[in-house]
């Protein structure tokens, strides 16, 4: 009897093919009745991942609320690519203020439903970039966080101003080359010890959810977003998302890269409800940062022209300590769901131990 | 209804018969007693359904005002001073994407040296952000005036600031004429939107646009505000029937129509410019007064017209274009310009008096002495009012002695005795 080779064309992951999974359980990008909030005609670059992760997100969340939903976006990449005048590839009602204000906005939009009695139907989401989010929109995220106003907020993780062409920002990661952390004698790029991680800021409002993703596990965007409009009040979704240019890596590499990042341990994934962490995404086969920083361009000058050791070891060591505080690897210590504010607070005190 | 009320009250009274939607608010003095009033009648229910947002900053405040009005509900807020620079670039989004917001501005000085008191250093920094600018005299002014500024504002789809004078006007206790609330139903229609983001019908808001269209995107925001020109006047005539009190357009004169000495003023100082002019014109001084109300648009033709025929214009500034002099001054120019009917050599002349900054007092005393220095030809094109020239020309010797002068507002104020000479002295 002849038999044919069925092809699996997803390779180098873990996951099941969608189209083996039950209808109901495939990706919204599945269905063609799906919103295509974000659709043809953008100018992202080439393997961006911000669109790609907008794309997962939004649909999801239109798909969540029955396609009644308002998009506030911060200036950034996401803008000037989506709305080139008199173009646009919104199909949801879109507005882009300024770069430091869409949570406030997306704050007005918010209550205006709630004064037009529309808020019980109508869902807003906020969005933009690190920049606009980690560096200039912190104080008015920070406020919409604190008065926990009925917004998603999602940050696209790029690790720098991309749409400037590449300069540094709070997300940038130590090591990191960009136009303003250049690689010269004595400095290997971003400095060490500096950065922040907004998820943990914004647990700290104790908001009913947060959660990290990257756009290497879009089913796992999906899944947040679905998550997190089920709920009301303020909500934080921070997606890595691979820049091939500020990056410098390949444009077909954008997922292989993102599942790197949180492979190694440098972006932990996971979920938090009310300041304590729910559920983590755990390391299947962990990797060590080198395999993860030889792809990038923007941290070539930790192997060439001579072999940084202690760069490259001061970065293994901040992801070995994130495996440590998130409980990483299945089985570790204090690892998976449980881990709360009293595993946070172990970490925030190695933090000071190491710091010694 | 009269009522013996505060002028901040006064104006949360009268935007609350506006029927606000959404009001986020940031305490600023000498703003605060206005969203103070409104936040407890939205606690009390009296203005269901509005919603108050506590905001973390100006420029927060007037950001969710832009969401909650591309979300088609009537958006206030009001702010002063540090605060209205904290919101700017949200104040030319607002305009530039035509969203008819109202904000009362309550004008105070900007530091540095920190100051909370009045002048228009302010709103005049945002003369050119696109906003509408009303000034208006007096607390019954304020409030009318507010009646006025969310017509026009959703009449044109534009911005629309009201700017009254901080603690003058703000803090004042002074009868008041609240008119019902059904009155003033009957004067501002409910909210229709030019512009709504709207999950039946979705559209983009805020796009980029580049040179392509955007000069003429900009100067939509011109022509709607030459616009308003005309409506300013044919809104204030309805709204002077509505409310049976008689309403300041454009511009106002007192006694100007055969002066040869012409005040130009806006806000408060025109009752105490009235007062001087009337001493003047009993000792036989031909001067009169005329009070600009919308400084944003400015009424070129309006104020040429009413000034045209006089031998001298003395423009009144409670802020300073530092480098230069006068603000309204050189729009005044423009104006008497704009003037054919007189050749260019016989056009007034126009002497600007920087005036009552950081809320030094402006006395009839003062303006009377300026006012006769202008009518004798002894006034410079600029001036500023009561001055203390020596305690500046102090401070200008100690800098050239000494390189490390130290901070100047301290050690002006030192000079005059205000602080320890001594506030250092060696530990023991």
């Amino acid at each position: 009897m002849p038999t044919r080779q069925i092809k699996f064309y997803q390779v180098g992951s873990h996951a099941a093919g969608n189209r083996l999974l039950d209808p109901e359980l495939r990706s919204v990008q599945a269905d063609p009745e799906r919103a295509n909030s974000i659709t043809k005609g953008h100018r992202a670059c080439q393997g961006c991942g911000e669109v790609l992760g907008a794309r997962y997100a939004l649909d999801a969340a239109m798909r969540a609320t029955e396609g009644k939903m308002i998009a506030a976006n911060a200036t950034g990449c996401l803008e000037v690519f989506s709305t080139p005048y008199p173009e646009s590839s919104w199909r949801i009602p879109w507005v882009h203020s300024l770069f430091g204000n869409a949570p406030a906005v997306a704050t007005g939009i918010a209550a205006a439903l709630r004064a037009k009695g529309r808020a019980e139907d109508v869902r807003v989401v906020g969005q933009g970039g690190d920049g606009g989010t980690v560096d200039i929109g912190m104080a008015c995220l920070s406020g919409m966080f604190e008065r926990n106003d009925d917004v998603l907020y999602i940050c696209y993780d790029n690790e720098a101003y991309m749409n400037t062409g590449v300069q540094r920002s709070g997300s940038t990661p130590p090591g990191a080359r960009t136009m303003t952390t250049q690689v010269t004698p004595g400095h290997p790029g971003n400095a060490f010890g500096q950065g922040k991680s907004v998820p943990l800021i914004a647990m700290a409002h104790e908001i009913p959810y947060v959660a990290t993703a990257t756009v290497a596990d879009l089913r796992d965007i999906e899944a947040k977003v679905e998550r997190a409009m089920g709920l009301r009040g303020a909500r934080y979704l921070h997606i890595l998302v691979t820049c091939p240019l500020g990056w410098s890596c390949a444009a077909s590499d954008t997922v292989k890269v993102a599942r790197l990042a949180q492979q190694t341990g440098l972006f932990p994934v996971f979920e938090a409800e009310r300041g304590e962490v729910t559920a983590v995404s755990q390391i299947r086969e962990r990797r060590p940062v080198e395999e993860y920083l030889r792809l990038q361009g923007r941290y070539r000058h930790l192997f060439e022209p001579a072999r940084r050791d202690d760069a490259i070891a001061a970065i293994q060591a901040e992801a070995d300590r994130n495996v440590r505080r998130f409980g990483l690897l299945a089985g570790g210590a204090g690892a998976g769901v449980g881990v709360g504010v009293g595993g946070l607070a172990d970490g925030a005190r190695s933090v000071g131990r190491e710091g010694q | 209804m009269l009522e013996q009320i505060e002028g901040s009250k006064a104006v949360a009274k009268a935007v609350a018969m506006c029927r606000p939607e959404v009001i986020p608010a940031y305490p600023i003095s000498p703003q605060t007693h206005i969203v103070e009033a409104l936040s407890a009648m939205v606690d009390a229910g009296e203005l269901a359904p509005c919603e108050f947002v506590n905001v973390e900053s100006e420029f927060a405040a007037m950001s969710v005002a832009i969401g909650a009005s591309v979300t088609g509900a009537r958006a206030y807020t009001a702010t002063a001073s540090q605060g209205l620079l904290y919101m700017a670039e949200a104040l030319y989004n607002a305009s530039g994407l035509g969203l008819p917001i109202v904000m009362t501005v309550a004008n105070r000085a900007i530091g540095a040296p920190i100051n909370i008191w009045n002048d228009h250093s302010d709103s005049m920094s945002q003369r050119d952000s696109g906003w509408i600018q009303l000034y208006v005299e007096s607390n019954q002014d304020a409030v009318d005036t507010h009646f006025l500024a969310f017509r026009l504002a959703e009449q044109l789809s534009t911005p629309v600031m009201v700017c009254m004078d901080g603690f003058i006007l703000t803090h004042a206790v002074e009868r008041i004429d609240l008119p019902s609330q059904e009155t003033v139903d009957a004067f501002l229609p409910p909210f229709e939107p030019r512009q709504l983001l709207d999950p039946d019908a979705p559209v983009s808001i805020g796009a980029m646009v580049g040179p392509e269209a955007f000069a003429e995107v900009k100067y939509l925001a011109h022509a709607k505000q030459l616009q308003a020109l005309d409506e300013i006047p044919r809104i204030a005539t309805q709204l002077t029937g509505a409310l049976g009190r008689e309403q300041t357009g454009l511009l106002r004169g007192y006694r100007a129509d055969d002066a040869d000495t012409i005040v130009v003023a806006l806000g408060s100082v025109l009752g105490t410019i009235e007062d001087a002019i009337d001493e003047l014109r009993d000792a036989g001084v031909s001067i009169g007064a005329v009070g600009i109300k919308a400084f944003r648009p400015f009424p070129l033709s309006e104020v040429g017209a009413a000034l045209g025929r006089a031998d001298r214009v003395v423009v009144i500034e409670k802020a300073l274009a530092v480098g230069v002099g006068g603000i309204v001054s050189h729009d005044v120019r423009i104006a008497l310009e704009g003037e054919d009917s007189r050749a260019r050599e016989s056009r007034p002349a126009v002497h600007t008096v920087i005036a009552g900054l950081g809320g030094r007092s402006i006395t009839v005393a003062s303006l009377k002495k300026v006012f006769e220095d202008a009518v004798a030809g002894r006034l410079p094109a600029l001036t500023f009012l009561d001055l203390d020239s020596g305690l500046v020309e102090r401070e200008l010797a100690r800098t050239r002695a000494s390189r490390r002068s130290g901070p100047h507002a301290e050690n002006m104020l030192r000079d005059l005795g205000f602080v320890d000479p001594n506030p250092n002295p060696d530990p023991v």
